[in-house]
């Protein structure tokens, strides 16, 4: 446990010197969002029915980014050999790595789902809690099945490998959002359970197997 | 063994076939083109045995380094995609006439074909990585992560609308196979195409152990030629 919270303030520390992945995650989502909004050009009634699909579409891919860069500030210099060797247990590893991701992601969130609301014109204060824990189990959910690939994409140019697996993540959390939008957590249930499913299974598997991914 | 497997694969595929062309009556309300029923149902058997095939393997690879088991793993992904891109191509088939559109976004179709995409970028991860350890590791890292994909997966897609027809319903009224001979064929189909199936993959793992052992026998002799000059 020590180890992952070392490793946490590691990237945390890293990341607040440099602010270069924050600062490309925000860009890349910021275009997104414009580009995805741009191309449904919907009237303004009807844009707020977007929002779920554009908000976690452009999640998705500024995600991935993010998390990939993470460990591709472990490549240079070969900073993984030394993590590995280091006394740290590799599940540690990577729940240090997760936590520092999820924490990335909570920022990006942050500064993307207000520009949605402000994009798609849709009032979010209402609906604030619920949002909140769906972009919590969201976040959760995509961060510990992307840190493990991550771990593998930096080896192989193969980072869309894992867009098929984020499908049902994809499904529960453009349906949750849709629900709570439309009136609160209780419609969401059936899509929060899908979510929470989701996030111990992949959490728990990526503890297991991230050993096998670093392994040398 | 290895003679005798592919002449029963031969004789159950055309029993099969002669099941579902010449003795199984014409369906009352989808006439000619439910026929096309039980090669797809067989087909989506045999693509997730493929897929719970790749996850064991991978397991089992991961577990004791073994050679076999990573070769077991590779050939069950190639078959079950084939299999899986069978069941997407004869589905729609059936669904033109029948539903009047080609495809639609119903949870079972979803399914199909997001674990279609899963294995396929398996296929690809292996393609792309080429013949390092450490890809055979993320082969199998990925070969168990897209089977405990699966049930999240048939849950997910039930948030999305429904039109499917269930094939071995227990309710309300029972399945549409009426006929005794419609359950014999399907029956029969699925044995002939698990067969293939296997028999596809028994081939594919001996070309790859060959392949192996032409690489090997390869390094040798550069090695040898190389202490000559």
């Amino acid at each position: 446990m020590r180890g992952a919270l070392a490793i946490f303030r590691k990237d945390m520390s890293i990341e607040w010197r440099t602010r270069e992945g924050l600062s490309s995650v925000l860009v890349l989502g910021l275009l997104l969002l414009v580009v995805l909004t741009v191309a449904y050009d919907a009237p303004p009634e009807a844009a707020p029915a977007l929002a779920p699909s554009v908000l976690w579409a452009t999640f998705l891919f500024t995600g991935l980014l993010g998390v990939q860069r993470g460990f591709l500030l472990e490549r240079e210099n070969d900073c993984l050999s030394g993590l590995l060797v280091s006394p740290i247990d590799p599940a540690a590893i990577y729940l240090g790595k997760l936590a520092a991701n999820v924490a990335l992601l909570a920022v990006m969130q942050l500064v993307v789902v207000p520009l949605v609301g402000l994009f798609l014109h849709l009032d979010l204060m209402p609906v604030l809690p619920g949002l909140l824990v769906v972009l919590a189990l969201g976040n959760l959910g995509f961060a510990a099945l992307a840190t493990l690939f991550a771990a593998i994409s930096v080896r192989v140019r193969a980072r869309e490998v894992m867009l098929p697996l984020l499908v049902p993540l994809l499904i529960g959390t453009v349906s949750a959002t849709r629900s709570v939008l439309a009136g609160g957590l209780t419609l969401a249930s059936d899509a929060l359970g899908v979510l929470a499913c989701f996030d111990v299974i992949f959490a728990v598997a990526g503890w297991l197997l991230f050993a096998y991914v670093v392994r040398d | 063994m290895r003679r005798v497997f592919p002449a029963v694969t031969c004789v159950t595929m055309l029993a099969a076939l002669f099941l579902v062309f010449m003795v199984v009556p014409i369906e009352q309300q989808m006439g000619i083109v439910q026929r096309i029923f039980y090669f797809h149902v067989s087909s989506a058997w045999m693509a997730f045995l493929g897929f719970f095939l790749v996850a064991g393997a991978s397991a089992v690879y991961l577990w004791n380094g073994s050679r076999g088991a990573d070769r077991l793993a590779e050939a069950a992904a190639e078959v079950g995609v084939l299999f899986c891109s069978l069941v997407l191509v004869t589905g729609p088939i059936w669904a033109r006439p029948i539903w009047g559109v080609w495809w639609t976004w119903d949870p079972r179709l979803t399914m199909t074909v997001i674990l279609w995409a899963i294995y396929a970028s398996y296929l690809m991860l292996r393609a792309f990585g080429g013949e390092d350890e450490a890809v055979q590791r993320y082969a199998a890292v990925l070969g168990i992560i897209g089977v405990l994909d699966i049930p999240i997966i048939m849950v997910s897609v039930r948030l999305l609308r429904g039109m499917h027809p269930a094939v071995i319903a227990r309710n309300e009224g029972g399945s549409g196979l009426v006929d005794p001979w419609m359950r014999i064929a399907l029956v029969v189909s699925a044995v002939a195409l698990i067969l293939v199936g296997s028999w596809l993959m028994q081939l594919r793992v001996r070309a790859s152990r060959l392949a192996e052992e032409m690489a090997a026998l390869r390094r040798e002799t550069e090695a040898r030629q190389g202490e000559v000059a």
